[in-house]
């Protein structure tokens, strides 16, 4: 590029200067893409929920139960294709800080309900013939290096005193949706329900239920929500995504939190690199001055300033997305499965790249205005 | 011929007719320059000089085409430039003025080769081209062997002399010298008046050159006197120093 070596000369001037500036670049990019990915994983429930799954919780809360009886007569209803239950269990292996997610399921009908789980059949046949055989998530399994066959101490005091629960590895499961869970650990609902206090037996914790039609979730809504009115356990009907999204909720706003954030990073580096790039152009209005008057245009000048500007942009974005590349799978580990998979995916990467040249174009855009209008003669003029 | 009478021949390289500037300053007129008029040819040196704010510099910037007049007209090579646009402006100092700044006004994180090179950056000229006209700028002032030396690390005649071969790299039409030698000492000011009047007799430039120095002035084929906006003849150099300036 024929100004190639003057815009690079440039840039270089101040040189602390740069790699501070440079630095806050780096530093936003990172907070950005930290922030989009917390809310990426906060959101990735409702996100890959199935569009022809709906959610039974008990009215009054998710830790309320619902008796297990309801199955068949939610099954009775038309449109439904299947229906299974799961009962939220909340043990834990060896330590506290080891959390990840159980689930007593119903093992005759999760296969026909939640189809993005992919289980081998004869693990899966193994599992059924296991009264305490368990299946786990292929990234638990990893984390605690277990293998098929293992034996594995869950400790739970959810459920009465605390007990240790043994359970067999029979299989391991993958999730075919992309970015989708790998984390849980499922064991067969008829042990739990054989081993917790009365009060417990005979209930779930919620039901997923698959509809023939999409079409009908409206229509099944209205029919489970109105077959148990009045009962003792009322229920609330919804689709998975909107349940996702109402479980999400319940940490707070966490979107308008995070949106918030980024908006408050994103004005303080506007005004950081535009106090930068006004510095940088009032220091040298006399140079800029003697480049209009020995031939370069007006929008050479704003061009100057723009390019050094947006390279700034360019290489504290660049940086910044590489460090949160290098920092999320980190995090990813240190919260021990508490949020779905955290993912740097190329749609933030992208969306960090042009939110750091935008960033970049507008500070530079007022300076660089500055300049192109500037006269020669004042310019000359300047000590 | 240079001459201040608005009676040249037509032919003169740079026609000045009734050229006037004013400015407002807190809603006062200030006249700086009244109906000047001035010719010269091609290969004239021309010395302008003036007690501080006569308007030196401000016809220096209206012949530069650095600012507009309030009345007249300049032509220069038959093309008249108080009507062209700012954009045409630009284009037509890239091609026929070479300034000299009094403070060299070097951009300080190039080189010499590459503060040199900044007027053909507008040009068409490859790399290699450039290259070569700048080695050839840089030889004729003398600093072939410091071409890759920064502003700072260059003495304040070597650093004039690096802005005269930015203002002659490109063969501009004219040079306009403002107070040349008015940064340096006496023996770096004589360097530089030697080298532009190479410039003048050795490659037929013509120069246009404000001074304060009298012994600067006097090296120009003629002296004009800028006293209350109106431009007089001093003299040749001859009588500037019989005038017992010198």
């Amino acid at each position: 590029m024929r100004f190639g070596g003057l815009i690079f000369a440039n840039l270089f001037r101040k040189k602390v200067r740069l790699l501070l500036t440079i630095g806050s670049f780096a530093v936003a990019l990172f907070l950005f893409a930290f922030l989009a990915v917390v809310k990426s994983a906060f959101s990735r429930g409702a996100e890959v929920a199935g569009a022809d799954r709906l959610i039974v919780t008990n009215r009054s809360g998710l830790v309320n139960t619902l008796p297990i009886s309801y199955q068949d007569r939610i099954q009775g209803i038309a449109g439904v294709k299947a229906v299974t239950q799961n009962h939220w269990f909340g043990g834990v292996y060896q330590d506290e800080k080891n959390f990840f997610v159980q689930f007593a399921i119903d093992p005759d009908n999760m296969r026909k309900v939640m189809t993005e789980f992919v289980v081998p059949d004869d693990q899966w046949a193994n599992f059924l013939k296991d009264r305490q055989g368990a299946i786990v998530g292929v990234k638990t399994a990893e984390r605690f290096h277990w293998k098929i066959g293992d034996r594995v101490p869950i400790k739970d005091s959810l459920y009465g005193p605390t007990k240790t629960w043994e359970f067999n590895i029979d299989g391991i499961y993958h999730n075919n949706r992309p970015g989708g869970d790998e984390n849980q650990f499922w064991f067969q609902w008829k042990y739990f329900d054989e081993n917790v206090p009365a009060l417990v037996k005979s209930t779930a914790g919620w039901y997923v239920l698959k509809l023939d039609n999409p079409d009908d979730s409206v229509r099944v809504t209205k029919a489970i929500d109105t077959m148990f009115a009045n009962s003792s356990y009322e229920t609330k009907t919804e689709t998975e995504s909107a349940f996702a999204a109402g479980f999400i909720k319940q940490f707070g706003n966490i979107e308008f939190l995070i949106e918030s954030i980024g908006l408050v990073v994103f004005f303080t580096l506007l005004l950081v690199t535009g106090n930068t790039m006004a510095i940088s152009v009032r220091e040298r209005i006399r140079e800029l001055g003697v480049l209009k008057a020995i031939g370069f245009s007006d929008l050479s000048v704003l061009f100057f300033v723009l390019a050094e500007s947006l390279a700034i942009a360019l290489f504290g974005g660049i940086l910044g997305l590489a460090l949160a590349l290098l920092a999320v799978p980190l995090l990813s580990a240190a919260l021990n499965g508490l949020l779905p998979a955290l993912v740097l995916s190329p749609v933030i990467l992208s969306l960090g790249l042009l939110v750091a040249l935008a960033v970049g174009g507008i500070s530079g855009l007022l300076p660089g205005i500055g300049a192109m209008r500037m006269r020669v003669v004042n310019a000359l003029r300047r000590v | 011929m240079i001459r201040v009478d608005g009676q040249g021949s037509g032919k003169s390289l740079i026609q000045v007719r009734g050229l006037s500037k004013a400015y407002s300053r807190g809603g006062e007129q200030i006249q700086v320059l009244q109906r000047l008029n001035l010719d010269v040819d091609k290969g004239d040196f021309v010395g302008f000089m003036g007690p501080s704010g006569s308007g030196k510099t401000t016809l220096l910037n209206l012949l530069g085409g650095l600012d507009v007049p309030t009345q007249g007209s300049i032509t220069v090579d038959g093309d008249e430039i108080t009507h062209m646009s700012g954009s045409k402006l630009t284009q037509w100092r890239a091609r026929h003025v070479g300034f000299i700044f009094q403070m060299y006004n070097l951009i300080p994180v190039l080189t010499a080769f590459q503060n040199v090179e900044l007027p053909l950056l507008l040009t068409k000229l490859s790399k290699s081209e450039r290259r070569k006209h700048v080695e050839t700028a840089l030889s004729v002032v003398g600093l072939s062997d410091r071409m890759n030396h920064y502003p700072r690390q260059l003495s304040g005649g070597q650093e004039q002399r690096v802005a005269i071969a930015r203002a002659i790299v490109a063969d501009p039409t004219f040079l306009l010298c403002d107070e040349p030698t008015g940064d340096l000492d006496r023996k770096s000011a004589d360097e530089i008046m030697s080298l532009i009047l190479r410039l003048v007799k050795e490659y037929g430039k013509t120069v246009l050159m404000v001074t304060h120095d009298p012994v600067v002035a006097k090296q120009a084929d003629l002296t004009l006197h800028l006293e209350k906006g109106l431009l007089v003849e001093g003299g040749e150099r001859q009588e500037v120093a019989a005038g017992g300036v010198a």
